[in-house]
């Protein structure tokens, strides 16, 4: 490729943190030094658009901001045209393109937040979710430097005017479980029981025998005893997963690919956070499994760039497994190979997408593809990918060793006295939930299924996939927001509005301006109520569920319509 | 030159309809003598359907389906004109039309027309994309009020034709825009100047600077020009060139979509070259 690049130059500080992630530039042509053997020949460098995300991050963390020459740079050591990779840096939300202070507080006004009273954000940015949702109002410092550094605050609450001023160690993963240490936990029974970052206590409490389980099954097996226990998708979907894998695994094109889908963005949700930063090697276990049974000898694990605690703590897992032989050429022993490369999100909803996640871990904008072809058949690089949400996977140990567990994870958040996630089985009713969650205040609605879900006052309606869509609801990735008559509902509309006009990629128009639309008709209905207002509400909502590409402009008009239609918003 | 293609039965309306396998539901709906608006969709380009225009009704679907990239398979049945998709076209055109300035984008008037479309009702206060034009060549003007995002001029410019890659949609959501680096103007960017993200931009968002000071100027009259097709004479390529003459003087540069070799492609000096004419 024929690139053109400016004449911005790296500070050494830039250039140094890009080297670390990519080692030294071979060559003048990637911009290194200029030496006679690069007068003679045209060396280029391979191009490694992948690595383009990654290269950023190092930039961000270590500066704070990327720069015109860091961008210049980066983009000759991978051979990216500089108009692309600008592009990708401001499609990231974490990612600054301008110069700021190393120090930069995300202070979240979403959702959980909002119902525990955050309103304006004087010392930080405003920020979307950020999955604390059990110690909410939460914020989140980022510091770049040489050892970039991530504190999570949370709990803070009104005579703790200044959170962000003292740095206090974060709590243990135990205290956002409840149940912790309950006898009938299936998916969270190692919370809070095992060192997150030991495999011996790891392997002392069960764990790596649903892997043995596997070899002994072969992959067909593994498949037929997941599709047997009915297994779906828990990242919102509620896809079967036996029939992914399966098709997945018939694919003739080669390589496969296996993504775990651990970008949990869904305002309300935090239980995979949860999962990994209290069970990460179950996730790599499960991992292992999914690759064996698909055919897979790569697998990405992509996780949000707003887990610190949970991106060090498989770090440590994915590095521990391959030191033991349980990632690597030969998984235990057997002719298997198998390696999980992380990696990380830079702030943005969307690449929790399925298809979005290939495009953000390829190096590309994150933006959605248009299905089909679908991934089972042109997934990441083109090829046949199975992608699984955390949850998902960690069900799979469960199945082989005891048939499976029937149980899902539901993360409570709002006005409640115990927030977090709770694990029950499928079909309880959501009064039971509550009361474990000791509510508190005088219940207004409940926010099933996060932004993309609906509100229900039905406290009868089943937690289960069917029992919520028979009530016109859904379970989506679990979030149960408990909402009291305190809220207030028109701010709280307004903030699932501005979360999705904010989460819009841009690329179609029913979503890019229809949430942009949608936004400002609560804005006004939120000062005087106007019929033709909810007209026009109702008619954009239904062409962003018509007519956009993927599921974020299809599901942008889910809450604010079960407002109206159920909770009498703007009556 | 294709090899033969086999044909698929598909059904557009009730009306039983014949294409060769690999075509769209667009191409179909076109061979059944139907009309649906495009407006991302380019003849040259792979279908981006970013814009939405073009939706209709797959049987079997969950939602609505964009008829430029899916592709037709034998048995579908598709309706092109229920309630469903026509309020999608609508409430999509008042969308665009609300946000950006249709103005120069042909058959944008008649298709809200038909369509019952009315931006109005968004308010005056509505959001919208208005931004002064970017003037930094003499070549060619970026006028990005009037830009739907389509990504059509991104596609020609990089992997598609060109391969300059000299823009790129940069941002998120509303406040997405087509960019260079940084936002740095033409001059210092990539950009060879050849034209072809001109030729494909569907609403006049990019436009000659000759017909850019001509609208500003109000001389611009598309009914008072002539168009002739002729091959360059800069190099041996032969590319075709469609000359847009008004008062005998030369006021923009086509090329024509079909021709085999280029498909509407050309350099600097065929699209802007015709100074010694």
């Amino acid at each position: 490729m024929d690139l053109h690049f400016g004449d911005a130059e790296p500070t050494a500080e830039e250039r140094a943190a890009v080297d670390a992630l990519l080692g030294p530039p071979a060559t003048a042509w990637e911009g290194g030094d200029r030496t006679a053997a690069d007068l003679r020949s045209a060396a280029r460098a391979e191009q490694a658009r992948d690595r383009l995300l990654p290269a950023l991050h190092a930039v961000n963390d270590r500066v704070g901001w990327i720069s015109d020459g860091a961008l210049t740079y980066i983009c000759r050591r991978l051979t990216i045209p500089p108009a692309e990779a600008y592009g990708v840096a401001s499609f990231y939300s974490l990612f600054s393109l301008e110069p700021r202070p190393p120090r930069v507080l995300h202070v979240c006004t979403d959702l959980a937040c909002l119902a525990k009273g955050v309103r304006e954000v004087r010392d930080g940015v405003p920020s979307p979710c950020l999955g604390l949702c059990e110690r909410a109002p939460a914020a989140l410092a980022l510091e770049a430097g040489e050892t970039p550094k991530a504190v999570v605050y949370g709990g803070s609450t009104a005579e703790d005017e200044t959170p962000h001023t003292v740095e206090r160690p974060e709590p243990p993963v135990e205290d956002a479980v409840p149940q912790a240490g309950s006898p009938g936990l299936v998916l969270l029974g190692r919370i809070g029981v095992v060192d997150p970052a030991s495999l011996d206590d790891y392997r002392a409490n069960g764990g790596y025998q649903a892997l043995r389980r596997a070899f002994e099954l072969g992959p067909v097996g593994v498949i037929r005893e997941v599709t047997e226990a009915g297994l779906v998708g828990r990242g919102g979907a509620a896809f079967p997963t036996g029939r992914k894998w399966d098709a997945t695994a018939r694919q003739p094109d080669q390589p496969h690919y296996l993504v775990c889908n651990a970008d949990e963005s869904e305002p309300g949700t935090f239980k995979d956070r949860v999962l990994m930063e209290g069970d990460p090697y179950a996730l790599v276990e499960a991992m292992t499994i999914a690759a064996y049974a698909t055919g897979c000898r790569k697998g990405y694990l992509y996780i949000r760039g707003e887990y610190p605690r949970a991106t060090r703590a498989l770090e440590t897992a994915i590095e521990t497994a391959r030191a033991r032989g349980l990632l690597g050429p030969r998984v235990l022993g057997h002719d298997f190979a198998f390696d999980i490369e992380l990696r990380r999100g830079a702030g943005a909803y969307i690449c929790g997408e399925e298809t979005a996640i290939f495009n953000s871990i390829e190096g590309y904008r994150g933006e959605p593809r248009t299905k089909p072809p679908f991934p089972v058949e042109k997934g990441l690089f083109g090829k046949p990918t199975v992608v699984n949400n955390v949850e998902t996977l960690v069900n799979v140990l469960p199945i082989l060793l005891t048939g499976g567990s029937d149980t899902k994870l539901f993360c409570v958040s709002g006005s409640v006295g115990r927030p977090g996630v709770y694990e029950l089985p499928l079909g309880t009713p959501l009064r039971e939930l509550i009361d474990l969650a000791r509510p508190a205040g005088t219940l207004k609605a409940v926010l099933l299924g996060g932004a993309a879900g609906s509100f229900v006052t039905d406290l009868d309606v089943p937690l289960s996939f069917e029992g919520t869509r028979a009530a016109g609801a859904t379970l989506g990735s679990g979030v149960v927001m408990v909402l009291d008559e305190e809220v207030d509902l028109p701010a709280f509309l307004v903030r699932i509005a501005a979360f999705f006009r904010d989460e819009s990629c841009g690329q179609c128009v029913p979503c890019r301006v229809g949430t942009v639309r949608q936004e400002e008709a609560l804005h006004r209905l939120g000062r005087r109520r106007s019929e033709a207002d909810l007209v026009l509400l109702r008619e954009v909502g239904q062409t962003m569920r018509d007519a956009s590409i993927c599921g974020l402009g299809q599901t942008a008009w889910n809450a604010v319509e079960s407002a109206i239609d159920r909770l009498g918003a703007f009556k | 030159m294709q090899p033969p293609r086999r044909l698929i039965d598909v059904e557009i309306d009730g009306a039983a309809v014949r294409v060769p396998e690999g075509s769209t539901v667009l191409d179909a709906c076109r061979t059944a003598g139907k009309d649906i608006p495009t407006l991302c969709h380019g003849d040259t380009l792979t279908p981006k359907n970013a814009c939405r225009v073009c939706v209709v009704e797959v049987e079997g679907s969950r939602t609505l389906a964009p008829a430029c990239s899916r592709t037709a398979e034998a048995g579908m049945v598709v309706a092109t004109d229920t309630e469903r998709a026509r309020h999608s076209r609508k409430v999509v055109l008042e969308l665009l039309a609300s946000s950006t300035d249709l103005s120069t984008t042909p058959r944008a008037k008649e298709w809200m027309a038909d369509y019952g479309a009315d931006p109005a009702r968004f308010g005056e206060e509505a959001a919208t994309v208005a931004q002064p034009p970017k003037v930094d060549n003499d070549l060619y003007v970026r006028d990005y009020g009037k830009c739907i995002l389509c990504y059509k001029c991104v596609d020609a410019c990089g992997e598609q034709w060109q391969n300059s890659f000299a823009i790129s949609v940069a941002g998120r959501g509303f406040d997405a825009t087509i960019s260079t680096e940084f936002d740095v103007a033409l001059t210092d960017s990539a950009c060879v100047y050849c034209g072809n993200c001109v030729e494909v931009c569907p609403t006049g968002a990019l436009s000659f600077k000759t017909e850019f000071d001509m609208r500003a100027e109000g001389t611009w009259d598309e009914s008072e020009q002539t168009t002739t097709t002729t091959i360059c004479s800069y190099c041996g390529v032969g590319c075709n060139l469609t000359l847009h003459v008004q008062d005998n003087k030369i006021v923009k540069v086509t090329s024509p979509h079909d021709n085999p070799v280029t498909h509407g492609n050309l350099c600097i000096k065929g699209r802007f070259g015709y100074g010694y004419v």
